[in-house]
C-alpha cells in the first residue's frame, strides 16, 4: 500500500506541480509504467462520466480516464472523422487513438453520457480491433427490482469480461476491497470539495482540478495519498484571500475547459466553491456498503446515492435541478456559471430547464460556450468579471 | 429525425389519385382531425417518439398517439420550422442543439397550431420511449416542465455489442409490465388486456410484411420506387400512429399492389412532377433528409435519373427488411424486440454492415450520406461509416451536409455541386470498371 507519493512534508507546489506534469503529459507515462512493471498487469481506459472503477482495480487492473486531448494536443487526424458541427472530445480522444498514444491501454469503457460517446465506442470496435471495447450502460429507471436488477446484470458481464481479460475470475473479497478503497478515494475527495467550500482562496480551482484529473490517471492508492498530503499541505499555508464571489461551476462534465478558462475566472474574480468536473471521482455520493452482495451494492449505491447531471433521467419534476440549488446553498454560492462545450446536447439541452429552477431560487447566473482547444480568455474574463461585480452590487458589499 | 406522413407536397399529376395516396391523405387529415378536436371528444392523448413508438400498446388504452417529430417535419414541410427554431432560440435554447426539439418548443410558443390550422392538443401523458437518441430524454422533459403531465420514462438499453440480450428483453418487459402499463391505466382510466394488444400486433404484421415487399421492389430494375423521398411517404402510417389498425393493413395492401403493378409495367418511381426519367444512379441514403427544402432537394435527384434504392432513414421506426415482425404470441417482448432493434439504436458496425449489404443486395452505384447538422445520434460517426462502407463495397460515397427543419443550412448551390461531382465520379467509375473488362 502507498503511504507517499511525495515524500512526508510535501509542499503544496511540489503535490501540484506533480499533478500538473500528470496533466501535461499526453503519453501517460505513468500509467505505461505502472503497466511495465508486470507483464500481467493491464490497462482499462474510460471515458467521462461514470464507470464502476472498483470492478477494474478489483481485476487487477488500472482503470485510466481519458477525457480528451485538451489545447496541447494538435488534431491532425482526428478531425477527418467529424463534421465541424461536433464537439471537440472525440476527435481528440480518436486523435489520442491514431498517434500511438493508448497503445497500451487494453480495453476500453464508453459510458452512457450521449450519442457521440455512444457511436464512438462503435467507431473504436472498427478501429482498434484488438481492444476490448464495451459501451457501458446504465439504468435510467430506479427502481431496486427493474433498473438495480438489469444494472446489476450488466455489472455482471463486465466483471466477467474482466475476468476473462486476466485469464481468473474477479472474487467479491476483490471487489470489497476495492469498494473500500475507492470509498476512501472518494471522502477525501469530498474532504477536498468541502474544505475548498469553506476556504476557496487556499485551493485555487485549478490547483483542486489538476488533482482531480491525476485521479483518472494514477492508481487510486497513491490519488488518496496525494489529496491526503496536499489537504495537509494547504492547511499549513496561509494564501492571501480576495474579495471574489463564490460559483457553482457546472456544465463542464465532458468536454474539459481549458486550464486557462479555469484559471481565468479566479482572476475575474469568481470563487469556484463547486463543479462538476470529474463527475467520477465522486459519483457515489455516500459510502458504498462492503457487507453482503458488492456488484448488488455498488447497483443501488449508484440508482439511491449518485450525483445528478445531464446524462441521467430525472423522475421528478419538482427534483429536476434541484442538485444545483442544493449545491449553491452547501457551499454558500452566490450565482452559477453555466460553461458547455459547443455542440454538447446533454449541456446545453439541460441548461434552459436549470436555468428556470435557478430564476425561482433567485440565483444569478451567466452562460457561455468553450471547446477544449480555445485560446481566447479575454470574453470568457470579461463575461466572468462583470458577473462578479454585479453579484458584489446586489449582495451589498 | 423521423418520417413525414401527410403528404402535403402531393404529386402534381396523375399519381396524386393512386389509391394508397388517396387512403394516406386521408387517414393523416383524419388523424390530425381526431388530434385538434380532442377537446370536445374528451379523448386523451399520449406523446411519444417515432423510434420505439408503442402504438398498439397505446391503442390499448384509447389513447391519441402524437409525434412531436412528426410535428416538426409537418412544420418543416410548411416553412414555418425557421421560425419556430428562431423562437426557441429567443427563449433560451441553443443554436447548437436538435432543431426538432427547437422547431416543436417554438411552435408551442407560437400557440401550437396543428397542420390542420387548429390548435394542438395538450398531451395527458408523455410516454418518453428513450430508445436510439438522448435528445428524446432532454425533449420530453423539457415538454414535461411545460405541460407539467405525467411522465413515463421507458429506457431501451443501446445495442453496444450488436446483440440483444436476455438481460435487455427482462428490463424493458419490467418496465412494461410495472411502470409504462400501470400508469397509461391510471392516466386513461382503461384497464389492459392483453388481447386486445395480440390483436393489434397481428395487424401489425400484415401491413409489416406488405411494407417490406414494397421496400425490396427496389431492387428491381429499373426500381419502381424510391426508397427515402418517396419511402417516407410510405412509412408514414407504419411509423406514425396506425401500426396495428386495419387503416395500416388496407393502405399497405393497396401500396403493395400499386408498385407491383409499377414492377409488371418496367415503370420507375414516381416523383412530384410524375413519372421518373431513365434510371440511371442507383443510390443508397444514410441519414434524415431536409425537409424545408424537400422538393427542391429530391428534384436535384430525379433530375439527373438518380434513384434511392434503399435507405437508412426508413429504418428508424423499425427494421423489418432485416426480418422483424412484432410477435402477438409474445407481445411484451415484442414491443422490448422492437425497441431495442431500431436503426439508431444500433451500433455503428451494424450500421456499416446493413448500408453495405444495401450496396450489394440492392446493385446501388454507392453510398451517399446526408448529415444533419443538429443531430448527434445519426451524425456522428458517418464520416467512418463513409470510409468503411466505400472500402467494403468498392464502390464510391459522398458526403452533403444539410439540417432536418432549420433552413438556415440547406444550401442548394453545395448540395447540387456535390451530386454533380457525385454522378461524374459513379460514371468514371463506370468508364473505368468497362475498360478493365
Ligand atoms: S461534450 Fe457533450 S456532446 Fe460531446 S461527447 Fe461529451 S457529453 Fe457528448
Ligand atoms: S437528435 Fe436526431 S435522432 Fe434525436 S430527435 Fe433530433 S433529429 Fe431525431
Amino acid at each position: 500500500m502507498a503511504t507517499s507519493v511525495n515524500g512526508s512534508g510535501s509542499t503544496v507546489s511540489a503535490i501540484v506541480g506533480r499533478a500538473q506534469a500528470l496533466f501535461d503529459d499526453l503519453s501517460f507515462t505513468t500509467a505505461r509504467a505502472w503497466k511495465a512493471a508486470s507483464p500481467d498487469r493491464k490497462v482499462i481506459g474510460y471515458l467521462p462520466i461514470y464507470v464502476p472503477r472498483e470492478l477494474i482495480h478489483a481485476a487487477g487492473m488500472l482503470p485510466l480516464g481519458i477525457v480528451g486531448g485538451g489545447d496541447q494536443l494538435e488534431v491532425i487526424h482526428g478531425d477527418a472523422y467529424y463534421q465541424s458541427y461536433i464537439c471537440r472530445i472525440p476527435r481528440s480522444t480518436i486523435e489520442l487513438g491514431v498517434t500511438g498514444r493508448l497503445d497500451f491501454v487494453d480495453g476500453m469503457l464508453f459510458p452512457s453520457i450521449c450519442d457521440v460517446i455512444r457511436n464512438l465506442s462503435g467507431m473504436w470496435k472498427m478501429m482498434f480491433p484488438k481492444v476490448y471495447v464495451r459501451y457501458f450502460d446504465v439504468p435510467q429507471n430506479y427502481k431496486d427490482e427493474i433498473g438495480g436488477n438489469y444494472y446489476t446484470q450488466e455489472l455482471v458481464e463486465l466483471r466477467d469480461a474482466l475476468a476473462e481479460l486476466r485469464g481468473k475470475p474477479v472474487t467479491d473479497d476483490e471487489l470489497r476491497h476495492s469498494i473500500t478503497v475507492y470509498n476512501e478515494n472518494r471522502r477525501l475527495v469530498r474532504d477536498l470539495y468541502a474544505f475548498r467550500a469553506q476556504k476557496p482562496w487556499q485551493t485555487p480551482a485549478s490547483e483542486v482540478y489538476l488533482l482531480m484529473r491525476a485521479g483518472l490517471v494514477l492508481p487510486v492508492e497513491e490519488h488518496t495519498v496525494m489529496l491526503r498530503e496536499y489537504l495537509a499541505a494547504v492547511a499549513k499555508e496561509e494564501r492571501p484571500r480576495r474579495d471574489n464571489c463564490r460559483v457553482v461551476l457546472t456544465g463542464v462534465f465532458c468536454e474539459q475547459p481549458p486550464l486557462n478558462l479555469i484559471k481565468s475566472l479566479e482572476l475575474a474574480g469568481c470563487y469556484v466553491v463547486d463543479d462538476d468536473l470529474q463527475l467520477v471521482t465522486r459519483w457515489l455520493t455516500s459510502d458504498c456498503p462492503i457487507e453482503g452482495d458488492p456488484l448488488k451494492n455498488l447497483a443501488l449505491a449508484f440508482l439511491h446515492h449518485s450525483e445528478s447531471t445531464a446524462a441521467k433521467y430525472e423522475p421528478n419534476l419538482a427534483e429536476k435541478g434541484q442538485h444545483l440549488v442544493r449545491a449553491v446553498k452547501r457551499t454558500d454560492a452566490e450565482g452559477v456559471i453555466f460553461a458547455c462545450p459547443s455542440f454538447c446536447d446533454p449541456a446545453l439541452l439541460d441548461r434552459p430547464m436549470l436555468q428556470h429552477v435557478l430564476k425561482d431560487a433567485n440565483i444569478p447566473f451567466i452562460a457561455f460556450k468553450y471547446a477544449e482547444n480555445s485560446g481566447q480568455m479575454q470574453p470568457i474574463r470579461e463575461q466572468a468579471g462583470t458577473f462578479a461585480d454585479s453579484i458584489k452590487l446586489w449582495s451589498g458589499t | 429525425m423521423t418520417v413525414i406522413v401527410a403528404p402535403k407536397a402531393a404529386p402534381a399529376k396523375s399519381v396524386a389519385k393512386d389509391d394508397s395516396m388517396l387512403k394516406q391523405k386521408e387517414m393523416m387529415a383524419a388523424h390530425f382531425d381526431r388530434l385538434t378536436s380532442s377537446g370536445e371528444t374528451g379523448a386523451k392523448v399520449c406523446n411519444t417518439f417515432v423510434p420505439g413508438n408503442l402504438n398498439e400498446l397505446i391503442m390499448c388504452f384509447d389513447l391519441l398517439n402524437n409525434l412531436p417529430e412528426v410535428n416538426a417535419i409537418q412544420s418543416g414541410l410548411r416553412r414555418q420550422s425557421g421560425a419556430y427554431v428562431l423562437e426557441a432560440e429567443k427563449i433560451g435554447h441553443s443554436e447548437d442543439v436538435c432543431t426538432y426539439v427547437k422547431s416543436d418548443i417554438g411552435m408551442m410558443a407560437k400557440g401550437n397550431i396543428g397542420p390542420n390550422g387548429k390548435r394542438m392538443p395538450d398531451p395527458n401523458v408523455l410516454l418518453l420511449s428513450y430508445t436510439g437518441c438522448f435528445t428524446f430524454m432532454k425533449w420530453f422533459e423539457l415538454l414535461r416542465e411545460q405541460y407539467k403531465c405525467e411522465t413515463i420514462m421507458l429506457h431501451t438499453p443501446y445495442m453496444g455489442d450488436g446483440k440483444i440480450t436476455p438481460n435487455m428483453i427482462q428490463y424493458m418487459v419490467k418496465q412494461l409490465k410495472e411502470e409504462v402499463i400501470p400508469t397509461l391505466e391510471r392516466v386513461s382510466g382503461v384497464k389492459f388486456d392483453i388481447d386486445r394488444l395480440r390483436e393489434y400486433l397481428k395487424r401489425s404484421v400484415k401491413a409489416e410484411d406488405d411494407l417490406v415487399k414494397v421496400l425490396q421492389a427496389a431492387k428491381t430494375k429499373p426500381s419502381p420506387i424510391d426508397a427515402y423521398f418517396g419511402g417516407i411517404y410510405y412509412i408514414g402510417p407504419m411509423f406514425g400512429a396506425f401500426r396495428g389498425t386495419e387503416d395500416a393493413v388496407e393502405y399497405y395492401k393497396f401500396l403493395r399492389a400499386e408498385v407491383e403493378d409499377r414492377v409488371a409495367k418496367g415503370l420507375g418511381p414516381v416523383t412530384p412532377d410524375g413519372d421518373m426519367g431513365k434510371e440511371k444512379y442507383r443510390l443508397v441514403v444514410e441519414g434524415p433528409p431536409n425537409y424545408t427544402n424537400f422538393r427542391q432537394f429530391w428534384k436535384m435527384f430525379y433530375d439527373e435519373g438518380a434513384v434511392v434504392v434503399a435507405s437508412s432513414y426508413t429504418k428508424v421506426g423499425g427494421v423489418y427488411d432485416l426480418g422483424f415482425r412484432h410477435d402477438p404470441d409474445n407481445p411484451l417482448e415484442t414491443l422490448a424486440e422492437y425497441c431495442l432493434g431500431v436503426y439508431t439504436n444500433r451500433n455503428l458496425p451494424q450500421r456499416i454492415d446493413m448500408l453495405a449489404n444495401y450496396i450489394d443486395e440492392y446493385e446501388a452505384d454507392g453510398l451517399l450520406i446526408n448529415s444533419i447538422k443538429s443531430c448527434n445520434s445519426f451524425s456522428a460517426g458517418q464520416l467512418l461509416i463513409m470510409r468503411e462502407v466505400e472500402k467494403r463495397t468498392g464502390k464510391p460515397a459522398a458526403f452533403v451536409e444539410s439540417d432536418l427543419v432549420d433552413p438556415r443550412y440547406f444550401s442548394a448551390a453545395n448540395i447540387k455541386n456535390r451530386l454533380e461531382s457525385y454522378f461524374q465520379m459513379i460514371e468514371q467509375k463506370r468508364a473505368g470498371a468497362s475498360a478493365a473488362a
